[in-house]
């Protein structure tokens, strides 16, 4: 452990403005992008699932009318 | 005998095989990727002794070297898929490109963040128009514009064509980057890893660095898995497994992620 308390780990020897503003942007960026993509994947999905339903009630509409 | 060479690939390079093989992988990339980042950052942010010179602020290097060089990295394969995906026109590949860009954009900043917020401190200043924080703000420019001009056509087609050949140009930028420290006189230190020598940094400060490089690498194979997982399903919504499985998905009323 290279610090004595707690409190000197947060206070990173005087830098804790750089080191926490490195790292807290870093993993906001990366969560950004994670969940970004995920939800990306989820509403791909939905868009495709709606695109065929919608296509298979055109279909029956057609049918019915013949 | 390219042909045959790469024979073996021949299975993956099938949507359909590549979309379950990214699923399969994409759990555990993603756990070993948070357990290694978590490990290595951990470490080198608590544990490993502080700098003699820089005191504790050189320890922004576990986020900002494995950033920088990944950000590289993913350049590199992106202009790999884009080379491939023009020349053999594998789709998947070309898929790819589009998958990784967003990824790269993210590290390129990311270095870019962490060398600002390090370089304050250090040097005095948060950014300097010096050999190396100019070429990474161009690739962060090249990744922008490989994004950019992928969209900006009506014909999907067109706009992976034109995105990839401005991937593959912009590979250049690349040893401008990593030899900019010898090619011109700058405020960035030298290499202190990616050389053929002797790393100049101590194994109490190296074993985390390492890990933290590892962590940034499987979390870079872990995103590129669930975005191209994406893109397989745009590329192929109108074939008969992809209008299964999202039916299949619909149907049952369980939350599992496919």
């Amino acid at each position: 452990m290279a610090f004595t308390s707690w409190a000197d780990f947060w206070q990173m020897g005087g830098y804790a403005l750089f080191v926490w503003l490195s790292f807290g942007t870093t993993y906001a960026l990366l969560l950004g992008l994670w969940w970004y993509s995920k939800r990306q994947h989820h509403s791909i999905q939905q868009q495709i699932r709606a695109k065929a339903a919608r296509e298979q009630r055109v279909r029956q509409h057609q049918e019915r009318e013949k | 005998m390219w042909g045959s060479m790469f024979r073996w690939l021949d299975p993956y390079a099938k949507p359909e095989t590549l979309y379950h093989l990214c699923g399969r992988l994409l759990p555990y990339l993603m756990g070993l990727a948070l357990f290694t980042l978590l490990l290595g950052n951990i470490w080198g942010l608590a544990f490993s002794p502080a700098d003699y010179q820089q005191g504790d602020s050189y320890r922004i290097i576990y986020i900002h070297v494995p950033s920088a060089i990944w950000s590289m990295g993913a350049y590199s394969s992106m202009a790999i898929a884009a080379f491939i995906g023009l020349v053999w026109q594998i789709r998947v590949a070309q898929w790819a490109v589009l998958a990784i860009a967003p990824i790269g954009a993210v590290y390129t900043a990311i270095a870019l963040i962490t060398g600002a917020a390090w370089g304050k401190p250090m040097w005095g200043t948060w950014w300097v128009w010096d050999a190396r924080l100019t070429s990474e703000l161009v690739l962060l420019f090249l990744y922008l514009g490989v994004i950019a001009l992928a969209g900006a056509f009506s014909e999907a087609a067109r706009g992976i064509k034109v995105a990839s050949l401005l991937a593959i140009v912009g590979v250049v930028n690349l040893p401008i980057i990593h030899f900019s420290v010898e090619w011109w006189n700058t405020l960035h230190q030298g290499a202190t890893i990616t050389k053929f020598a002797k790393p100049s940094i101590d194994p109490s400060m190296l074993w985390p660095l390492l890990i933290s490089l590892l962590g940034f690498a499987l979390l870079l194979a872990a995103l590129t898995c669930l975005r191209l997982r994406s893109q397989i399903l745009i590329f192929e919504q109108h074939r008969p497994w992809v209008r299964q499985l999202v039916d299949a998905k619909g149907d049952s009323s369980q939350k599992e992620q496919n």
